[in-house]
């Protein structure tokens, strides 16, 4: 089984951490995120940039909003990854998906850090078949 | 983490905000202040032995108002109210504190907190020792040491700000609009000199250099005050992109290193990346604003892996952006910076060279003028201009930049009248 563990704490005061104070707490994490990810268990990590560098887009309305998602009738059900030039490409992106699967919102949140972490093998690496490729064959 | 850290971050991080709603019940700094002090204390005993309350700032401010109604109370002999080992427990106590504090009560709050530090009867000289005192909660003691003075010296300074506060009035009317973009303003420009008071110090002078760490905590309070404020996020940026140099900013000797020289391999990628994502959601807004327009320069000359990358074009438009914005020959100087890059450095000199008398006191423009005139190989003239210069500097650091340059003058000088 594959999980996903989302990580809370108080945002104010994580961002009060002086330097060397995040930096002992990055070091006391990564012994842990070594052992497990020599043992094939931890996949990809991120660390997210703050709730303040965040954009949400209201997917019916089509609205921009700046700050995070903060609706609570609705549950995170997943998220992308994606590597774009800015926040502009990054929207363009969520509005794609918004017209393929309307409702509820996106929030763009900048990656802080990304720990690639151990390979994913088995049932969750479905192989790719692309779905612009399969119309163009058909 | 432990118990004892996490709860002194904790009230750290909810200062402003306990010390902001508690001043709207008392209407009175000292005893808001004092107020806050009784919930800390009666919070490092309580919360040690009952573990942390859901909701701290609400805890803060119900207990530090109980404490001070109570001792209010006592004096008048009549009934207490229940104490905070009961209060932390009973969720439908806390409860309906949070939720008549919402964001919008917090967000005036603080920001009349951040307001009464910067009024516009105080000098700037006792509005940052105050901010710092009032809201960032920093002891006397090490303000004083951060302004190199005695610390009965600050502690007057700090009495005295009070005092011309509890005079003027504080105003405790929820702000109209305008009135709530015209406190931002005023706050935000109080914000940037507490950062500039550490960013401008030496590397060896600690207790100064965190307190551009402290506004960036300040800004980052504002920020989620005002999340959709263009300008918030440009001042935040703008200290982040700033800050994320410090490591590389001055050498092993304490001298300071031109960004030219600078090892980019110190520069913080974390605080980097943070500021550009607040600019690119800043710039959605197409509002320009001057903390946004710095913080663009700023993140052109972080973007280049290498100074010889550097887009000065770019940087060279955006300071014309900033002189329209806001007119004045310091921001005229830093263009030409940009401009002897792309046209040269006479084309340089002809823009500086109108402004000496409004700059005549001033380091920087001597500095610059004596890089430009150095570039044109005109020495004796440059050699006047870091005389100048290094007569005006402000910190060890400048000088011995400027030493530097008159030395290698001096040596050169010496080279030639040998041959």
């Amino acid at each position: 089984m594959m999980y996903a563990v989302l990580c809370y704490n108080n945002e104010e005061m994580v961002c009060g951490w002086t330097k060397e104070q995040d930096d002992a707490v990055m070091a006391q994490l990564s012994n842990v995120h070594d052992k497990w990810e020599r043992a094939g268990k931890l996949k990809p990590s991120i660390r997210l940039l703050p709730t303040s560098a965040a954009t949400t887009l209201h997917k019916q309305k089509d609205m921009i909003f700046d700050g995070p998602y903060a609706e609570t009738k609705e549950a995170l059900l997943g998220f992308y990854i994606i590597d774009v030039t800015g926040l502009g490409e990054g929207l363009a992106f969520a509005r794609e998906l918004a017209a393929a699967n309307p409702g509820g919102a996106y929030e763009l949140r900048p990656i802080q850090l990304y720990l690639p972490g151990a390979p994913i093998n088995g049932a969750y690496a479905s192989t790719r078949e692309y779905a612009v490729d399969k119309a163009a064959a058909e | 983490m432990t118990d004892q850290v996490w709860i002194e971050a904790t009230l750290t991080s909810s200062r402003a905000q306990a010390v902001a709603a508690l001043l709207r019940y008392f209407r009175n700094l000292d005893i808001a202040e004092e107020a806050y002090q009784e919930a800390c204390l009666r919070a490092l005993r309580n919360w040690t032995s009952k573990g942390p309350p859901r909701d701290p700032v609400a805890w803060l401010i119900m207990v530090g108002r109980n404490a001070t109604l109570d001792n209010k109370r006592k004096t008048s002999r009549v009934v207490a109210m229940p104490d905070e080992a009961q209060i932390s427990d009973l969720e439908d106590v806390e409860t309906p504190m949070a939720e008549r504090l919402d964001d919008s009560q917090y967000r005036d709050d603080v920001l009349r907190l951040l307001f009464v530090c910067c009024h516009p009867d105080l000098p700037a000289t006792q509005q940052i020792p105050l901010a710092l005192r009032i809201v960032s909660g920093l002891s006397v003691k090490q303000i004083a040491r951060a302004f190199l003075l005695s610390e009965t010296a600050m502690e007057q300074r700090i009495t005295r700000a009070k005092a011309k506060i509890a005079e003027a009035g504080v105003p405790f009317e929820t702000p109209g609009q305008v009135e709530r973009t015209e406190r931002l303003a005023v706050v935000m420009q109080m914000i940037y000199l507490v950062f500039n008071e550490g960013y401008s110090a030496g590397p060896k002078d600690d207790t100064r250099a965190d307190l551009a760490e402290e506004a960036i905590r300040l800004g980052r309070l504002l920020l989620r005050m005002f999340p959709a404020e263009p300008e918030a996020m440009g001042l935040l940026a703008l200290m982040l992109l700033q800050h994320a140099r410090q490591a590389a900013r001055f050498d092993a000797n304490g001298e300071a290193v031109l960004m030219e020289d600078q090892d980019r391999e110190l520069w913080r990628p974390k605080l980097i990346q943070e500021g550009i994502a607040l600019i690119d959601k800043a710039m959605r807004h197409q509002r320009t604003g001057v903390y946004l327009v710095q913080a663009a320069i700023a993140a052109l000359h972080t973007r280049a892996s290498r100074f010889a990358d550097t887009d000065w074009a770019g940087i060279d438009a955006l300071y014309a952006t900033l002189e329209r914005l806001q007119p004045s020959p310091v921001v005229t100087l830093n263009r030409a910076v940009a401009v002897s890059k792309t046209k040269g450095p006479q084309a340089a000199l002809d823009m500086i060279e109108p402004l000496g008398e409004r700059l005549s006191s001033y380091f920087h423009y001597h500095g610059a003028k004596g890089g430009l005139l150095l570039m044109l190989d005109r020495r004796r003239e440059a050699r006047e201009s870091f005389d100048r210069a290094i007569a005006l500097a402000n910190t060890a650091a400048e000088a011995a930049h400027i030493r530097m340059h008159i030395d290698r003058l001096i040596a050169e000088s010496e080279t030639s009248a040998c041959a």
